[in-house]
């Protein structure tokens, strides 16, 4: 028999039954969707941690406050105020800390901005002069922040990009005042279009001296976080470890597990973004597995019925001259065209949610996610939803073929 | 060598139904032997064991020589396939299928593309007179039309045996003489062998020999003394 002659016959067979068929796919469809899900998430998350890394560089490690956290209980931890310029200057001592660059505290808040009429909500970061370095930007027009400014609390904001056209339009800004919790502060540069850094959208924000953030904007003497950069790659491990001693030392620590801080270098950050999409991975695998069985079965279910209802065709097939091969083939190629349609069905809801994915999270997380057609996983689907297909589709088709044509013809 | 060598042939159904006992014949190449017998005497069910569709409970039954358990499966599917032509009583035609493709069947599983199959098939509707309904259905043809269907199938791969099972049950006598002179045709032209089951004596002395059968037995073997021929006239 014609292998055309054999798919012809096995298409036919399954159309007569569209809606109990289409039924059927489900969990096929389920599982291929979460496996196109699982790869396509797998490679943006991916693509994340490497921009994440070119952005910060991996010469830069972040002290933050409170225990590094291991649960979710641990992250009210992160809002102690452990870090002060105490801390700061400590660790800038090199007596404390050898083959450290520089280290820059931060302090974040969402703050309403306003200039004449124009208002936006922004985030404002205080900090020194060497976020300049940290972040890699410069000014397109006037200054970054200078020495003066730090040490004089001055009132003055840089800002991002996409800030500034949001509200000066094309006009000129520096020089200009806006308002920022009720104080005036006066524009003295703006920064060269940057685009994401870390977890920092660079054309977002405002710029202010941390001290100035920490009298006007926070209240507090505490820092959301200090970036410190050590001279070179090979000495972060060093570096890293004179931090936690230098700290420990100032707060009086012994025991590191009760640190109240935590240092965090990139390739930490990279191990955690593994491990979160790592777990991503396994639950949504568990999931694609789950479903495969369970829609395997459907499958074998279904075509148990297929085949007792068409006892009487295949008996006649089979007297007609096909063969225990051709009729096998029949049912096992009925089972496979099954389950590669859900495959196929599946490869391409897993592509729209993915893609939808990429969007939402661009939208929440604040920062590019970028979405490719995973054609790796597109073969992978097809690949196990044609095993699927056999696998399940074997028993009955067994079945099928061990017939007696006799039998077969006498059923009603 | 006979073509046919049954011997002893005990048929019996799982549920002790008796259907054939002790059933001995043998029929040559190229005869045309009529199966008779009233409803329930073990006509079809002959049928199907010479047909290696279902086996016997004891005896042995040869077919060129060979009996089924010397034949690989799939050399039984091919026999079925190519030197076998069926008629079945209950017509056994493929549902939400046409007439073309139904006579086309055994065409597919020998391997034969879909244009030498459609030629062929057409040329056995044409030999039947259905060739205006070859795209019909063939649920919603007519008793007589789906017998018809039926032969054609039998016909399309030009077998060397014709196993017809009450082939004009349930045809008027027109139609049926039509098919009665075909088989007859198929014998002395092209030198078929015909096995033919009625239950009517006058549709059976259109063969050269009848084998009667009665409660599963071999009753008689008579060679046909005043042959009818449907070409002179049919009689129901
Ligand atoms: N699968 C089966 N199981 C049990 N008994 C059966 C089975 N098939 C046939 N029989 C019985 O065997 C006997 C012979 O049946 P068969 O079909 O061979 O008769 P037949 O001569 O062809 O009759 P008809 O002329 O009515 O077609 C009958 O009594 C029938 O009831
Ligand atoms: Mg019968």
């Amino acid at each position: 028999m014609r292998l055309s002659d054999r798919i012809k016959a096995s298409y036919r067979g399954l159309r007569t039954n569209m809606s109990r068929t289409m039924l059927t796919i489900l969990g096929i469809v389920i599982g291929i969707t979460a496996i196109i899900i699982v790869v396509s998430i797998g490679q943006g998350a991916q693509d994340l941690i490497l921009s994440q890394i070119q952005g910060l560089g991996s010469r830069t490690i972040i002290i933050e406050p409170g225990r590094e956290p291991h649960g979710p209980a641990d992250f009210s931890e992160m809002y102690t105020d452990s870090l002060k310029q105490r801390e700061l200057d400590a660790l800038m001592n090199s007596a404390n800390v050898q083959g450290l660059e520089y280290v820059a505290p931060m302090v974040i808040q969402v703050v309403p901005v306003n200039y004449e009429n124009e208002i936006s909500r922004t985030n404002i970061l205080g900090s020194s002069v060497e976020i300049a370095n940290v972040l890699d930007i410069y000014a397109d027009d006037g200054d970054l922040l200078r020495e003066d400014d730090i040490r004089n609390h001055t009132s003055v904001a840089v800002l991002g990009s996409e800030v500034k056209i949001k509200l000066f339009g094309e006009s000129d800004a520096v020089g200009e005042r806006i308002k920022m919790n009720g104080r005036s502060y006066m524009v003295i540069g703006t920064i060269h279009p940057k685009g994401q850094v870390g977890f920092l959208d660079v054309d977002h924000m405002v710029l202010i001296p941390y001290t100035t953030a920490q009298q006007y904007i926070t209240g507090t003497s505490h820092f959301g976080a200090l970036f410190a950069r050590a001279i070179d790659e090979d000495s972060v491990p060093r570096v890293v470890r004179d931090i936690e001693l230098t700290l420990r030392e100032l707060h009086g620590i012994d025991d590191p597990d009760k640190d109240d801080f935590h240092a965090t270098t990139q390739a930490d950050a990279m191990e955690t973004v593994g491990v979160i999409t790592g777990a991503l991975t396994a639950l949504l695998s568990s999931v694609a597995a789950i479903s495969l069985v369970v829609g395997g079965i459907g499958i074998m279910n279904i075509m148990l019925v297929s085949v007792a209802e068409r006892t009487r065709e295949i008996g006649l097939r089979k007297a007609l001259g096909a063969t225990n091969t051709d009729i096998l083939a029949h049912f096992l190629l009925e089972s496979v065209i099954l389950t590669v349609f859900g495959g196929i069905i599946g490869i391409l809801m897993g592509s729209l949610l993915s893609f939808l994915a990429s969007l939402v999270l661009t939208k929440v997380l604040g920062r590019a996610w970028s979405f490719t057609f995973p054609i790796s996983a597109a073969l992978l689907g097809l690949g196990v939803s044609a095993s699927v297909g056999l696998i399940f589709g074997i028993y009955p088709a067994k079945k099928a073929s061990r017939k007696s044509p006799i039998e077969a013809l006498r059923y009603e | 060598m006979a073509l046919i060598e049954a011997r002893n042939i005990v048929k019996a159904y799982p549920d002790g139904t008796r259907a054939l006992s002790d059933v001995s014949f043998d029929i040559q190449e190229g005869e045309f032997v009529a199966i008779m017998g009233p409803s329930g005497s073990g006509k079809s069910t002959l049928l199907h064991v010479l047909g290696f569709l279902d086996g016997q409970t004891s005896g042995t039954y040869r077919y060129n020589g060979k009996s089924g358990d010397q034949y690989e499966p799939d050399e039984i599917a091919k026999l079925r396939n190519q030197k076998m032509g069926f008629v079945f009583q209950s017509f056994n035609l493929l549902p939400r299928t046409d007439v073309l493709e139904n006579v086309a069947l055994p065409l597919v599983y020998a391997g034969i593309g879909k244009k030498e199959r459609e030629k062929m098939a057409l040329k056995a509707i044409r030999l039947v007179g259905l060739s205006s309904r070859i795209h019909h259905d063939c649920s919603v043809l007519s008793g007589g039309e789906k017998q018809r269907v039926a032969i054609a199938r039998a016909l399309v791969n030009t077998p060397d045996i014709i196993f017809a099972d009450e082939p004009t049950g349930n045809l008027d006598s027109a139609s049926g003489r039509v098919v009665l002179e075909f088989l007859q045709k198929l014998h002395s032209e092209h030198g078929h062998t015909i096995i033919l089951i009625t239950h009517e004596q006058s549709t059976a002395e259109h063969a050269e020999r009848i084998l009667s059968v009665r409660d599963g037995q071999l009753e008689s073997d008579v060679k046909v003394e005043h042959r009818r021929f449907a070409k002179e006239g049919y009689e129901k």
